[in-house]
Formats: structure tokens, sequence, C-alpha cells
């Protein structure tokens, strides 16, 4: 008897952002990359209010929001969990350290999205089951390009010719 | 089916958003990222967080509610230390963000966001006022009914939920396409809250309880 989904509609800006949400570890963590981007809906544009959630798989050594006093066990500082809202041109960004996993999994959250659609971003072209499964079309959809240094871009495309491949558990 | 389709055209922001092909299926894997999910520490959330009603220079406008219930897993066992995230409307039906053109007023005593990490037994409680109906553009004369918006984690990735709380008996719900996407009655009724007079606390708040199970994960039955 689960709970249905709703949509988490376009007023959320008040609410779900937090301080420095897209910061999984702090400015000049050792080896922290930065995955950037823009999501784009069926016509090609950009969409502005969306929320993005990431996630690595790794707790790390803080809670997730991080506020409060010094974090789980007072460590450097470093969240397996992130969130960023969408820029007016659609865009996003996460710094984070490098996942021990070739991807970070991705939540996008938007009004018109009764649910949200479940993505994974491959930082690199690795043999994998699901990456594998894909033709390279497809494929290419889960990959982040590098783009210049500890710079990843992942582009999000929610409908059409280019639609990025989503997942469902 | 429990959950809405992508595409539900009544709903018209969905026609340019919804994805066009079904989202892949994918093959077990123990190693999967998603099945393990964020961790929040006790510190990192005020108990003043789960008032909405406090916070402020004054009292906010509007009826004072309690809202109250369990998250629990698939399997009915309760989900503790997870992070529920609300926000709302005033009781004009008037969000603070920038966004909302409603003409109906601002509280300056209300914002209308709260959190809270459950406790042992999965429960949540929240304090605050009840959300007005508020017009939108879908379609000529549309209007929300009331509701909470919920943000839960639960323990893996794979069972984030982001949905709205409703209140018994709304003459919108009939017309309302954001809560009749979900295709089957049963499953709507499971977003409206019940009143609740043991959970109303006299002379004070009219109480509400709303119970939330979270989807199967994969590996739950591990």
């Amino acid at each position: 008897m689960t709970t249905p989904s709703q949509t988490v509609g376009p007023f959320f800006g008040f609410a779900l952002p937090y301080a420095a949400d897209w910061e999984l570890v702090p400015e000049g963590h050792p080896g922290a990359v930065t995955i950037t981007g823009r999501v784009f809906d069926g016509a090609g544009e950009p969409v502005p209010d969306a929320l993005l959630e990431l996630w690595t798989g790794e707790p790390g050594d803080r809670g997730a929001l991080g506020r409060g006093g010094t974090g789980i066990s007072g460590g450097t500082g470093v969240s397996g969990f992130g969130r960023c809202g969408t820029a007016p041109d659609g865009s996003y960004r996460f710094r984070l350290a490098p996942p021990s996993r070739p991807y970070a999994a991705l939540l996008v959250f938007a009004r018109g999205l009764l649910k949200p659609v479940r993505t994974r971003v491959y930082l690199a072209d690795t043999p994998d089951p699901l990456l594998d499964s894909l033709d390279p079309a497809r494929r290419a959809t889960l990959l982040a390009h590098a783009e210049g240094q500890d710079v990843y871009r992942f582009d999000v495309r929610l409908q059409g010719e280019q639609e990025t491949v989503f997942l469902e558990f | 089916m429990t959950h809405p389709p992508y595409l539900h055209p009544d709903y018209a922001s969905t026609v340019l958003r919804a994805p066009s092909r079904p989202p892949l299926e994918m093959k077990e894997d123990p190693e999967a990222a998603e099945l393990t999910g964020p961790v929040f520490g006790r510190d990192e959330v005020d108990p003043l967080d789960a008032d909405l009603t406090a916070g402020h220079a004054g009292e906010p406008l509007g009826e004072r509610i309690i809202v109250t219930g369990r998250i629990l897993d698939a399997s009915g066992r309760p989900v503790p230390d997870t992070l529920v995230e609300i926000w709302q409307a005033n009781s004009a039906g008037r969000y603070a963000h920038q966004r909302d053109q409603h003409p109906a007023p601002l509280d300056p005593n209300f914002t209308g966001a709260g959190r809270c990490l459950t406790d042992d037994e999965g429960r949540y409680r929240f304090v605050t006022i009840k959300p007005g109906a508020y017009p939108w553009r879908n379609h000529p004369n549309a209007w929300r009914p009331a509701h909470i918006h919920f943000s839960i984690f639960g323990t893996a990735f794979t069972q984030r939920l982001v949905t709205q709380m409703y209140f018994p008996g709304d003459p919108l719900f009939a017309f309302d396409p954001i809560f009749r996407s979900i295709p089957d009655p049963a499953a709507r009724e499971r977003l409206v809250s019940t009143f609740d007079l043991e959970i109303t606390e006299p002379e004070w708040a009219l109480g509400y309880r709303w119970d939330v199970v979270l989807g199967r994960t994969p590996m739950e039955d591990a």
C-alpha cells in the first residue's frame, strides 16, 4: 500500500534548498570534481525550476545537510549527498569527492514530473552492466564529458530524440 | 498502479517534461549506490524546525493544526531517523515564494517550511496552519485542493518520495488533475489525511493523522 508520488511543484525554492547544498565537499578538497550541466524539456528549452539530488553511495563523514555541529564524526566535511535547484538557464552543479563507483546516482524533480526521473552520471566510460546493456547512442546519454580540469558536463534531456536513459529499480 | 504515470495531459506541464520512453528496469545489483541513502545528523535539525508557527515576530493567521503520523517501509516497519521536509501555502493560499503571483495576502508571521527527523517509532510531528486552496493556470478556473508538500528519504535512495498530503472531504479533489493523475482511486485516498480527535489539543489545535508507506526496495527481502 505504497504512498503515491506527487509533483514537487514550482514553489519548493523557499523550503528545500539549504546553504552549500550542492557542495558535497568544501572548496579546495583534494581531488574534488565538479559535475555541471543543464536540464532540458522535450522542446529543447531549459528547465529553470528543477531540483536535482546527487548520491554517491558513500555517506562520508558528516550529516547530509551539512548543518549543526561538527558533523557525525567531526570529520573532514565530506558528504555523499547533495542537492541543487536549477538556475534560469536550466543549469546545476555539484562538487564532490570522486565516487568509488564509476557513477553517481541522480534524481530530478520538477513541476510537470509527477514522480522524479532517476538516472546515473558516469564519470568514466567503463565496462558496466548497465552501460553495456545500451546501444551506443543511449549509452552516451549516461556519460559525463570531461571538460577542463576536474570538471564533468552532464546534461539531462527529459524527453525527445536524445532523451536521457532513465532507470527504475 | 500506485504512482501516477509521467504523462498525464490534463496536467499540462507533463506534456513537454514526461519522458517518452519507459524507464529501464534495473537488473538486481546488490552493489548499486541506490540501495543506500544519505544519513542525517540529529544536530542538523533544530526541534523548532517542526513548528511552522514559531520563528516569527507573531502568530500566523489561520487554523492552527497538528500533522503527525509514521513513516513505514513496504513491510510496515517504522523508518526511524529519516528526514521529513514539508512546505505549504499560508492560510490564504499564498506561498512565500517570489514566483507565486496569486493576489492573496502574504503573512509576515508565516513562511511555511519545516523539517524533522522521525523518532524511534518512525513518527514525525509538525505544528502548522491549515493551508488555503489556491488558483493556478493549468486550465480555466483551476484551483488546487489544500495540501502540504512532503519530502521523505527512507533508508535507500530508491525509496525517495516527494508527495502531497491533502485534507479530508475537499470538494476540489474531483477537479484536480494532479490528485487525479493517480490512476487508482484507492491509492489517491492514501494521500488524504484523517481528522483525529485524539491528536487534537483542546483550546489549541486540530489534529490530522497521515501515515506514509515507502516503496519496496529490491533488497528488502534479502
